[in-house]
């Protein structure tokens, strides 16, 4: 029996609904004039510009900093804390609340970590927004790990022992190689949400260095400009590359 | 060759409310071939990984070399597990999955290269030393699986399930090579199974496991011919078993006879079962038992009848040398030596 054509339209349409903005925000940001909402011929002008922009420039350095730093802090303790979860306890309750900042609504944990930033009296800045993407990068590398460990066999870390390497030795050896794909996955996940989070970022920021999406905040507040268009798709460009590899790995978990 | 290795004593192992052991004692003898036969569940695995250290006894002691072997971690014991899913590091190639133990013993580079260049040729595998386990066969793997094990020179080398893997023909194979190996490397083996052909082709002695219990500690041949209970006599080999009444001249079962048996004064009285082995149960026209042949399997060397008897509801098995001239349906009578059968306690 032949598929009829038709079935693909719902298909093509929602495709259609969730890439026509993304599309209509790439065109314009290659417009040629400044109005942001009408194409009048194409240019890269509003890339020169961006570069030029020095709030721009010192938001993207926070971000990347904010960013690489926590997702080494979240990498480093998601594994951790999927290895234990994995080895230690046999709690479904555990395993929950280990993931839950990964499923909490953000602004659930901005409040949050605000209202904990604010008790404990920590001064904003930098390092309370690291820490902050820390919490919810933490969640996300240990849900990958977890499921990483899931498909790996047991017996491989018992084999080890049994040929005389130490409990520690097991671990940098066996355990970590066969989890890297899991680790890198997670790692690549917690930097590509970090580099674009807004509202855990907005709340725990203090008066200087704003991380790039509160600049960009800013910037739209006086109105969108293709500048900012420009800046929105170079941060997709970044994150879908991101998504894409993070993808893969997981495949390339599940196929092990 | 005598000397005990290891000494399992009264070795207790609960999970809950399962007992995977109870009071397990046995000794293994340097040098042998020691098979742990059960049936699956019955605590074959448990009781390697105790002696590997993944696992502790409640209680009982273990012993290697007439010193604690459980207060030893595993990593330290001079003992090697080949698991019964090969655990080859899927990230590491053949020599380097071989090299593994051995580069913890931190041993020099030269020696260790000289050490799976040995192993690999023993085995057969020079040529896949480059090779990741999943580019490997299932015979293959399990290869590998045991040099990584004997390049360590164990004093004690456990084998859970080797061969359940393979395919019948490959596994054929390797219980020859096994064999030859064990010979060869003159390590202390002791290999779990579940098959009794193959712990009866493979071992110098097997201990039979039920339920976590020690059944009966012997060697191929007597555990055949003179098994010490009622399970083992089921158990190992295919075996004639028929309940019935020790009388003064044979086992007395109501509705077909007085069978043939040696008759111990003492059981006179008792309920019994006479077991009897199909080879020593002959075919003819006279004396025994009436019967029709319910079937015949031909094996080629031999050929095993299935005889119906009246008042049994387990048909006789008798198994002849050839081909038989008896076919389906034809009445036969069935006999054998009273010296031939053995009577087991009903416990
Ligand atoms: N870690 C464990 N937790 C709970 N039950 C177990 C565990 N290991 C083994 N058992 C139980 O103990 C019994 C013996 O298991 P095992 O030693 O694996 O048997 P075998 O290897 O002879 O098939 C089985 O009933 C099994 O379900
Ligand atoms: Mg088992």
């Amino acid at each position: 029996m032949r598929r009829s054509n038709w079935l693909y339209v719902p298909a093509g349409l929602t495709y259609l609904f969730l890439y026509l903005p993304i599309a209509v925000l790439v065109v314009m940001s290659f417009n040629a004039a400044d109005t942001p909402y009408r194409l009048d011929g194409f240019g890269t002008a509003w890339y020169g510009k961006l570069f030029a922009d020095r709030a721009v420039r010192e938001g993207l350095v926070n971000t990347l900093i904010v960013a690489a730093g926590a997702t080494a802090l979240s990498t480093v303790l998601g594994t951790l804390l999927a290895v234990g979860l994995a080895r230690y306890t046999r709690s479904k309750l555990l395993d929950a609340i280990a993931v839950a900042p990964a499923v909490l609504p953000d602004i659930v944990l901005a409040i949050g970590l605000l209202a904990f930033y604010t008790a404990v009296q920590f001064t904003l800045g930098r390092h309370s927004i690291l820490l902050a993407h820390a919490v919810f990068g933490t969640a996300f590398v240990a849900a990958v790990v977890r499921t990483r460990l899931a498909h790996v066999d047991g017996s491989l870390e018992e084999a080890s022992r049994d040929l005389g390497a130490t409990p520690l030795s097991t671990f940098a050896r066996i355990t970590l190689p066969s989890l890297a794909p899991g680790i890198i996955a997670g790692a690549l996940l917690a930097f590509s949400l970090s580099i674009d989070e807004f509202v855990i970022a907005f709340f725990t920021t203090g008066p200087d260095n704003p991380t790039l999406p509160i600049v960009i905040y800013s910037m739209v507040r006086f109105g969108v400009t293709p500048e900012i268009n420009a800046l929105a798709t170079l941060l997709l460009a970044v994150s879908f590359t991101f998504v894409l590899i993070a993808q893969r790995l997981s495949r390339l978990t599940e196929s092990i | 060759m005598t000397e005990p290795l290891v000494r399992i004593e009264a070795v207790s192992r609960r999970f809950g409310e399962i007992r995977a052991l109870e009071q397990v004692s046995l000794e293994i003898r340097q040098g042998e071939f020691f098979a742990l036969l059960g049936p699956s569940g019955c605590g074959k695995t448990t009781l390697l990984r105790i002696l590997a250290g993944f696992e502790h006894p409640d209680s009982g002691s273990v012993t290697l070399d007439d010193a604690d072997l459980l207060a030893v971690p595993p990593h330290r014991r001079p003992v090697n597990l080949m698991f019964q899913s090969y655990a080859l590091f899927p990230h590491m190639n053949v020599a380097k999955n071989i090299a593994y133990g051995l580069e913890r013993e931190h041993l020099p580079k030269a020696e260790i290269r000289e050490r799976v260049d040995a192993v690999l040729a023993t085995i057969g595998l020079t040529g896949l030393a480059r090779r990741r386990p999943n580019q490997l066969s299932g015979g293959q793997r399990q290869r590998v699986a045991l040099a990584r094990a004997i390049v360590k020179r164990p004093r004690l080398l456990l084998l859970d399930e080797p061969l359940s893997a393979l395919d019948k023909k490959v596994r054929a194979e390797m219980q020859l090579e096994l064999k030859r190996l064990q010979h060869e490397v003159g390590i202390t083996f002791v290999v779990v199974t579940h098959d009794q052909e193959e712990a009866m082709s493979l071992a110098d002695r097997v201990a039979v496991l039920s339920e976590g219990r020690v059944r009966q500690i012997d060697a191929p041949v007597p555990l055949y011919e003179r098994p010490a209970d009622l399970f083992v006599a089921d158990f190992i080999g295919a075996n004639n078993l028929v309940t019935g009444m020790v009388g003064a001249d044979g086992l007395q079962v109501p509705g077909v006879g007085v069978l043939p048996c040696p008759v111990p004064a003492a059981a006179v009285g008792r309920a019994a079962t006479l077991a009897v082995r199909p080879e020593r149960v002959r075919l003819g026209t006279e004396g025994g038992l009436a019967g029709v042949v319910r079937d015949v399997t031909f094996f080629g060397g031999t050929t095993r009848v299935a005889v119906d008897v009246t008042g049994l509801d387990r048909p006789l098995l008798a198994t002849v040398a050839g081909a038989t001239a008896v076919a389906l349906g034809d009445k036969t009578r069935v006999d054998w030596s009273a010296s031939d059968a053995m009577l087991l306690g009903n416990d």
